[in-house]
């Protein structure tokens, strides 16, 4: 992928620079970012809100599309960053080109599962019922 | 320099048992009461209270230094006494916001 010398300025940040990935990568990092904090500023103000942080109180929370939209995003966007944030982790101390792929590899499918698990912890909260 | 290596620091420690914690979270409220009693008496713990404390301090830390990066990343907050003030104010600001989260509720226990 790398132009290496060759590339010109404007490849370099149209994604084709020595990071081999590039800048519109590095902007939707900073929007996730930005929506994290959004959505991060919710859910601390939210729990401080609360009555109380007891089960009942919280699938109620969860249950209502106030408290469970907000809170599946807040879900998929702190994933998406976290696993944005361990590449780069990755990318800098792992300097073996197999090892590094295996490691993002192994953190994209545990991110990727764990979502999912919380995702669906969210759908029983909200259509299960059982509260 | 400092306040760019925490970042890294509460970055991971957040991504990896933060996210660990809600995931758990969000699962025990699903499962019902029992599950949810499970949950918090391993938070109540003097362990889980350590961790606890020590994630949400992670939580404003990062969230307060990542401010930082955004506005470095604008290209502004270069100059070397600003950009010191600013990460002495991601410090203090993330023990401060920790403390009123806390103290209240550890209040409460004792």
């Amino acid at each position: 992928m790398s132009l290496g010398e060759s590339a010109t300025p404007l490849g370099k940040v149209e994604g084709l620079g020595s990071a081999r990935y590039g800048g519109e990568h590095w902007l939707a990092e900073r929007v996730i970012s930005a929506a994290l904090l959004l959505l991060g500023a919710w859910l601390i103000a939210s729990l401080l809100l609360l009555p109380s942080l007891d089960q009942r109180t919280l699938s109620e929370w969860l249950s209502a599309p106030s408290g469970a939209v907000p809170m599946a995003l807040f879900v998929i966007t702190a994933f998406v960053h976290a696993l944005d944030g361990l590449k780069v982790v990755v990318d800098d101390y792992v300097h073996d080109e197999g090892n590094r792929f295996a490691l993002n590899a192994l953190l994209l499918f545990l991110a990727v599962g764990a979502a999912s698990l919380a995702l669906f912890a969210l759908g029983r909260i909200a259509f299960g019922g059982a509260a | 320099m400092l306040v760019s290596i925490v970042h890294r620091m509460t970055g991971a420690a957040l991504a990896t048992a933060g996210l660990a914690l809600l995931v758990w979270w969000l699962t025990a409220i699903a499962d019902g009461t029992d599950a949810y009693a499970e949950f918090t008496r391993a938070a109540a713990h003097p362990i889980g209270l350590v961790v606890l404390v020590g994630l949400t301090w992670a939580f404003f830390q990062h969230l307060l230094s990542g401010i930082r990066h955004l506005v470095m990343d604008s290209g502004a907050g270069f100059e070397l006494e600003t950009n010191k003030r600013f990460a002495m104010l991601t410090l203090a600001g993330s023990l401060v916001l920790t403390l009123a989260i806390w103290v209240p509720v550890l209040g409460g226990l004792l």
